[in-house]
């Protein structure tokens, strides 16, 4: 083979390629994309997210209660509320007071039933995602940062 | 007093870079050997300064200086000892001076030890390595000032993160920091070359070695990362794509591809832009990484205190230190001369299936890095918050790296320059038929259910029995009579087990990640003891559950005998642990550990079931998993065995 056919097909294979992955990739984006909804998202919407979500925000103060493997609490960002349900273990972060972000959906109108929950590693960091929300929401006050100089 | 010498000493190796990433490039650019002989001495300056800063932080750390702010925000005079040393970079500032550290480090070992290379170059690849330095070093002092003080120092510290108290802390940032910055030597050399406009043949040479030090380390790093998790992060997964473990598969990634290019080009002396590139990417992602980690972008386990301006700060240095390369890239690239002409190319030969490798390789890192740039896009553009998840990772990943795996076994088998194919189908024949056996044996046991699998359990076999088939041609089992091959075994020159090794070890680590992932079984019970759960042909009893203490935890302990059949197996004793000092809770799994399975149990939270208070119970089986980190060590072997290869003088002299 000489160089220039060498380079032709490098070039075409690599064209080639391109194409498969971006196909491949794209499509696997579209199919698997998780959108976060904050309490108020929810409550302006005027219909019932369909699929999988996430949702963030506070858990609620003395909203936590436990039968048996599931866990029920509130999600708040001060506005307004949706309830959880979830069965299974809550990770060691999770607290009353604290930001939480549940991956689920609803299954009725009025519980969202949460497959993941994810409280963040750091107890003094609150998920960015759920920091954004309290902060649309005006209630926000704390500041992020775990370590800050004092 | 002391800390302010380390900070001193920080301050200087900021110097010592400056002028180690100055002088010497002059110098090469105007064949001025007296400036560029400084490049070796101020290298190894370098790392002298940056080796006592580091010493100095540790001895604070030891200490429990609470004089020094990192100190007390991240430790605790009560805290076993060897949390107060690795908690050194346990946190943003120490683990940035490590980082460093390391950096200098691969400076003064290129100083040190290439002493084959011409001055010139050694002088350019180590301008450029001090241009890093200069950077990282500015990003610390200006931004992450480890030595910082606190006027009124407090009685006690903070702690550390309970996550992070565990003994692989101890090994996992450095191995992980050491593949990081090993491949800025390989950033260092493309630029050098490019900066020169020349290439010699030998210089893939000098770069693989290396390339190869920094691919094992991470590779190693990788593996202990995901077996922390399993155990530490309470519920058995070995990978979880989260953004940051995909900080550091991006460059394990790339950095794979550029150790195959590179062999390329060392081996028939082409490819050389492509191997240059592949080591600018691999480095700018592994720049890409530490952004993501540090910037505060992400929330994990790993994302360090957030702070705008190290973000910022860190996205300049990617932009000028990798822009630039790319930009001299760009410019140079088409024009470098050539010591010796390129050898004409063979589509079926190994350089050819090592070329399909790099662009499945690229492609995978290209899908990676989209899945997790693409929700930071979307929200830096106030376009919504999304995530993306283990789902995409899985249905991109699948695709683009069967055919890999397919191809992995016959490129080590197939000659350089031209090959015949029959010669390498006779030799895997035996492999692929075995493969296909096992594959469908998997799928006709489960009935035609478990595809996924069946695919995996033949993709494994056929690695691992590829990988045989390799150690067959190297001791030439079907030639020599059989009473030689153990001495033909024992002679095989080490450098020979590194594909070996590597490729069967992903083989294995495939076993393992088939095996639990499709056969896992669960068990989520809420339970007073007394309780029998069975699980995996095991019969485990909740015994009873007591409140112990730990040297700086309170602690709830589950204690549960395990059987199987009629033979008392273990006694495991899971707990949830609260740190005192950090305010945290822990759960800390006991696993019963097999080759065949782990038997993994925790204990959740307590809660009221049927009127009674019970314990939320957890267990898994997960078989085959210890395969997963087994096949990882093999692989990190195999590199090991590669870097035994001395330096060759001649691409042409060593033909396998």
């Amino acid at each position: 083979m000489t160089l220039r056919q060498t380079r032709l097909l490098f070039l075409a294979l690599g064209f080639l390629m391109l194409g498969v992955t971006a196909f491949i990739a794209l499509t696997a984006l579209e199919d698997n994309l998780v959108y976060f909804k904050s309490p108020t998202d929810i409550a302006e919407s005027s219909s019932m997210p369909v699929g999988k979500i996430r949702i963030g925000g506070l858990v609620a103060k003395e909203s936590l209660t436990k039968i048996g493997l599931e866990n029920r609490f509130v999600v708040t960002d001060l506005q307004n509320r949706i309830d959880v349900s979830f069965e299974g273990v809550l990770p060691d972060l999770f607290r009353e007071g604290q930001g939480v972000v549940a991956e689920g959906q609803f299954k009725t109108a009025n519980i969202f039933v949460a497959d993941t929950v994810l409280a963040k590693h750091d107890e003094n960091y609150m998920p960015r995602e759920v920091a954004d929300a309290l902060k649309e929401t005006g209630v926000w006050q704390g500041n992020t940062s775990s370590g800050s100089q004092e | 007093m002391i800390a302010e010498i380390g900070h001193f000493a920080m301050i200087l190796a900021f110097c010592v870079a400056l002028i180690q990433s100055t002088l010497p490039l002059y110098g090469a650019h105007r064949n001025r050997q007296a400036f560029l002989l400084i490049a070796a001495p101020a290298a190894k300056l370098q790392f002298f300064l940056l080796f006592c800063a580091f010493a100095v932080l540790t001895v604070k750390f030891i200490q429990s200086d609470f004089s020094l702010w990192l100190v007390t925000a991240n430790s605790h005079a009560d805290k076993p000892f060897i949390y107060r040393l690795t908690g050194v970079w346990g946190n943003h500032e120490g683990s940035m001076l490590l980082w460093i550290l390391m950096l200098a480090a691969y400076g003064a070992g290129i100083a040190h030890f290439s002493k084959s290379m011409p001055d010139a170059l050694k002088a350019r690849v180590l301008g450029v390595q001090g241009m890093i330095g200069v950077a990282f070093l500015a990003f610390s002092l200006f931004t992450s000032n480890p030595f910082a003080r606190i006027i009124s120092p407090p009685f006690e510290g903070n702690g550390l993160n309970p996550i992070l108290q565990d003994p692989a802390l101890a090994v996992h940032p450095p191995l992980l920091y050491a593949g990081y910055v090993g491949f800025s030597l390989a950033f260092s050399f493309s630029v050098a070359a490019l900066m020169s406009g020349k290439v010699s043949h030998d210089w893939a040479k000098w770069v693989r070695p290396w390339t190869l030090l920094a691919w094992l380390s991470l590779t190693l790093g990788i593996a202990v990362g995901s077996f922390w998790a399993y155990y530490e992060l309470g519920w058995g997964g070995f990978w979880f794509w989260d953004p940051v473990e995909n900080a550091s598969f991006m460059p394990w990634l790339a950095g794979t591809a550029l150790l195959h290019s590179a062999l390329v080009t060392a081996r028939r002396n082409t490819l050389h832009s492509w191997t240059m590139l592949l080591a600018i990417l691999t480095f700018g992602l592994c720049i890409a990484g530490t952004f993501l980690v540090r910037s505060g972008v992400l929330t994990s386990v790993h994302a360090f205190a957030t702070d705008p301006t190290r973000g910022v700060f860190i996205l300049m240095i990617l932009g000028i230190l990798v822009g630039g390369a790319l930009l001299l890239f760009a410019m140079r690239s088409a024009g470098l001369s050539l010591a010796d002409k390129n050898v004409p190319f063979q589509p079926v030969s190994r350089e050819g299936a090592l070329i399909l490798n790099n662009v499945f390789l690229a492609s995978a890192t290209a899908t990676v890095f989209l899945g997790t740039i693409y929700p930071l896009v979307i929200d830096s553009f106030g376009l919504g918050k999304i995530s993306v998840g283990a789902p995409y990772y899985n249905a991109v990943f699948v695709p683009l790296i069967t055919p890999l795996l397919m191809l992995m076994p016959i490129g080590p088998l197939s000659g350089w320059g031209h090959s015949e194919i029959s010669p390498v189908i006779k030799k895997l024949a035996m492999a692929f038929v075995l493969a296909v056996l096992g594959g469908l044996t998997v799928l006709i046991m489960s009935a035609g259910h478990q595809g996924g699998a069946a695919l995996g359990v033949g993709l494994s076999l056929w690695l691992m029995l590829g990988a045989l088939a390799d150690l067959g041609k190297k001791i030439r089992f079907n030639s020599v009579p059989l009473m030689r091959l153990p001495e033909n075994i024992l002679k095989l020159p080490l450098q020979q087990w590194g594909s070996i090794l590597a490729h069967g070890g992903l083989g294995v680590m495939i076993l393992g990640i088939v095996g639990t992932t499709a056969w896992r079984s669960e068990v989520v019970q809420a339970v007073v003891p007394g309780a029998v759960m069975k699980i995996s042909g095991y019969e485990v009893t909740f015994n009873i559950e007591a409140r112990v203490s730990g040297e700086n935890y309170t602690a709830e302990r589950g204690e549960f005998s395990v059987r199987r059949g009629d033979v008392d197996v273990a006694l495991l004793k899971p707990e949830k642990r609260f740190y005192t000092v950090e305010r945290q809770s822990t759960t800390e799994a006991a696993i019963l550990k097999n080759l065949a399975g782990h038997l993994y149990i925790v204990i959740a939270d307590k809660t009221i079931s049927d009127g009674m208070a019970s314990r939320v119970v957890r267990i898994w089986y997960h078989p085959l998993v210890a395969f997963i980190w087994i096949g990882g060590l093999i692989m990190a072997l195999g590199g090991v065995a590669g870097l035994t290869r001395r330096e060759v003088k001649s691409f042409s002299s060593d033909n396998v």
